[in-house]
C-alpha cells in the first residue's frame, strides 16, 4: 500500500513541477502570433494528414492567413470549414466553387478496343511504359489498373468496367490521383458539372475512331455548335473552359461520337 | 577520473555510437538529414534534451527511484520509464517555445521533429541507461555527452553525404529514402571499424 501511495505522489509531483515550469516559460517565451493564423487554426479539423499539400494544419492556417492558400484549401473540412474560414479572412466563400476530380476517359472493356493482350503486373505506371502505351489502342486512355485508386486517401475512385469513375460526393480535390496517373486523364472540373468532354483521345479522324467508340476524333463539331465559346478544339480533342460554360449541353447533343457526358 | 571521463565520451561517441551501432533515434537521424544546417541544429537541439534530461532524471532516479538512496527508502525503479518520458517531454516543450522566440529559422527547419524528440528513443535510452549502469554523476553526463555528441556527429556525416548524393544519377527506384537507408548501413560498416579501437 505503502509503495503505490508514494509512487503516485512522486509521479504527482513531478507533473506538477512540470506543469508549472512549462506555464512560467510559456509566458517568458512568448511569440505574438498573427490573430487570424489562431483564428484561421480553430477552423481546421486538426488532423494534419496533409491533404491540401502543407505540412499540416499550422502550416496550411498561415497559409491561408497570408492569403497564399484558398480558404477552401481543406480538403477534409470541405465546405462547412471552408465557409468559417471565409467569415474569418472576409472572403466571400461563394467565390470559389467545390471542384472534384473527373477522369477524361470513357474507354470501358466495351467501347474500347485492345492492340493486344497484356497478363503483367497490375499497375498503370508499369502498363503505361508498356508500347502504344498499355494494351488500349488509344495512347491516351485510363488504363483502369487502379494506381490512382491506391492513391485516393478519401474512397473516392473506383475501377468501374475497366475506366476510373470518380465519386464526386466523397472527392475532396486533393489532386492525389492527378499526380498518380501516369497518363494524366484525370482533372478537376467544378461540382455537379454535368457535360465534360469524356476523351483525352489526341488523335484525329480514323486513327481515333478506330481506337474506341466513344474518342473524340477532333471535327470541330462541338466548337462550331457552341453559343458562347466555351469548347476548343486544340492538339486533336476537344477542351472545355469550365468558367465560359453554361451547361446547355448543345455540343452533348451534336456530338457525333457521343464523348461529352449528359 | 579524467581519463575514465574521456573513455566514456570516446565509447559513446565512436565505438557504440547511438545511431550506428545500437539503432536507437533513427527516426531523426532519417528524418532530418536533408541539408547540413538543419542536421547540425537537430544535433545540437538533442545534445541539449540529452544533457539535460540525464542530469534531471539521475537526479530523480537517486533521491525517489533507487532503493539505497531515496528518501522513501523504498524501490520504485520500476517508475523510471514513465518519470523520465514526463521529463524529458517537458525538456522538449522547453526547447520549443525558446527555439520558437529566439531562433524561429531553425525552429521552422526542424519542423514536425522537434517536438518528435520526445520520442526520439535515443534520449530515453541514454537517461535509462544512465539511471541503471552509472552510479557516478560526472562520468554518466560524459557518457550522455558522448552519445549526444555521437548522434550529431552521424546526423552531420550523413546529411553531408546526402547533400554531395543529391548531385548523383541515382536509379529511379533507389531515389529517396532507399539511398539514404543504403548509405546509412554503409555507415554503419564503416563504424564498426571503431570497435577494435582499444582505450581504456
Amino acid at each position: 500500500m505503502n509503495i503505490i501511495i508514494s509512487s503516485v505522489v512522486l509521479l504527482a509531483i513531478i507533473a506538477l513541477i512540470i506543469g508549472i515550469f512549462l506555464g512560467i516559460s510559456s509566458e517568458i517565451f512568448k511569440v505574438e502570433v498573427d490573430e487570424k493564423i489562431l483564428k484561421v487554426r480553430e477552423c481546421l479539423p486538426g488532423n494534419n494528414c496533409g491533404g491540401c499539400g502543407y505540412a499540416g494544419c499550422d502550416a496550411l492556417a498561415e497559409a491561408i492567413a497570408k492569403g497564399e492558400a484558398a480558404v477552401n484549401q481543406c480538403p477534409v473540412g470541405g465546405a462547412p470549414v471552408a465557409a468559417k474560414i471565409s467569415e474569418v479572412m472576409g472572403v466571400d466563400a461563394g467565390t470559389s466553387t467545390k471542384m472534384v476530380a473527373f477522369v477524361r476517359c470513357n474507354g470501358t472493356c466495351v467501347n474500347a478496343n485492345k492492340s493486344y493482350e497484356y497478363t503483367g503486373v497490375k499497375d498503370c505506371r508499369i502498363a503505361a511504359s508498356l508500347p502504344n502505351a498499355g494494351e488500349k489502342a488509344c495512347r491516351n486512355a485510363c488504363l483502369g489498373y487502379g494506381t490512382c485508386v491506391a492513391a485516393c486517401k478519401f474512397d473516392a475512385i473506383s475501377i468501374v468496367d475497366g475506366v476510373a469513375k470518380v465519386d464526386e460526393e466523397k472527392c475532396v480535390a486533393c489532386k492525389a490521383c492527378i499526380n498518380a496517373c501516369p497518363m494524366k486523364v484525370i482533372e478537376l472540373v467544378p461540382y455537379g458539372k454535368k457535360h465534360k468532354v469524356e476523351c483525352s483521345n489526341k488523335d484525329k479522324g480514323k486513327v481515333a475512331m478506330d481506337a474506341c467508340k466513344v474518342s473524340c476524333i477532333a471535327c470541330g463539331m462541338c466548337e462550331r455548335t457552341c453559343s458562347v465559346g466555351a469548347i476548343k478544339v486544340t492538339n486533336g480533342i476537344a477542351i472545355m473552359d469550365y468558367e465560359k460554360c453554361n451547361d446547355c449541353g448543345a455540343c452533348a447533343e451534336k456530338c457525333p461520337r457521343k464523348c461529352i457526358t449528359k | 577520473m579524467v581519463a575514465e571521463i574521456i573513455v566514456a565520451i570516446i565509447t559513446a561517441a565512436l565505438i557504440s555510437n547511438v545511431v550506428l551501432s545500437r539503432f536507437l533515434g533513427i527516426c531523426a537521424f532519417l528524418g532530418v538529414s536533408n541539408k547540413v544546417e538543419t542536421a547540425k541544429g537537430m544535433g545540437v537541439a538533442v545534445i541539449f534534451v540529452i544533457l539535460l534530461a540525464t542530469a534531471v532524471t539521475f537526479g530523480i532516479n537517486y533521491l525517489f527511484l533507487e532503493e539505497k538512496t531515496s528518501i522513501f527508502h523504498l524501490d520504485l525503479t520500476y517508475l523510471q520509464t514513465i518519470a523520465f518520458i514526463l521529463v524529458i517531454a517537458c525538456l522538449v516543450q522547453f526547447l520549443e517555445m525558446f527555439l520558437k522566440r529566439y531562433i524561429p529559422s531553425l525552429y521552422k527547419a526542424l519542423g514536425i521533429y522537434l517536438p518528435l524528440i520526445t520520442t526520439n528513443c535515443a534520449v530515453l535510452g541514454v537517461a535509462l541507461t544512465v539511471a541503471q549502469d552509472y552510479s557516478n554523476f560526472i562520468i554518466g553526463m560524459a557518457y550522455a555527452l558522448g552519445t549526444s555528441g555521437g548522434f550529431c556527429i552521424s546526423i552531420v556525416l550523413l546529411a553531408s553525404i546526402r547533400e554531395k548524393l543529391e548531385n548523383n544519377d541515382i536509379p529511379e527506384s533507389f531515389k529517396g529514402k532507399p539511398i539514404v537507408l543504403i548509405m546509412a548501413c554503409l555507415m554503419a560498416i564503416a563504424f564498426t571499424g571503431f570497435s577494435n579501437l582499444n582505450i581504456g
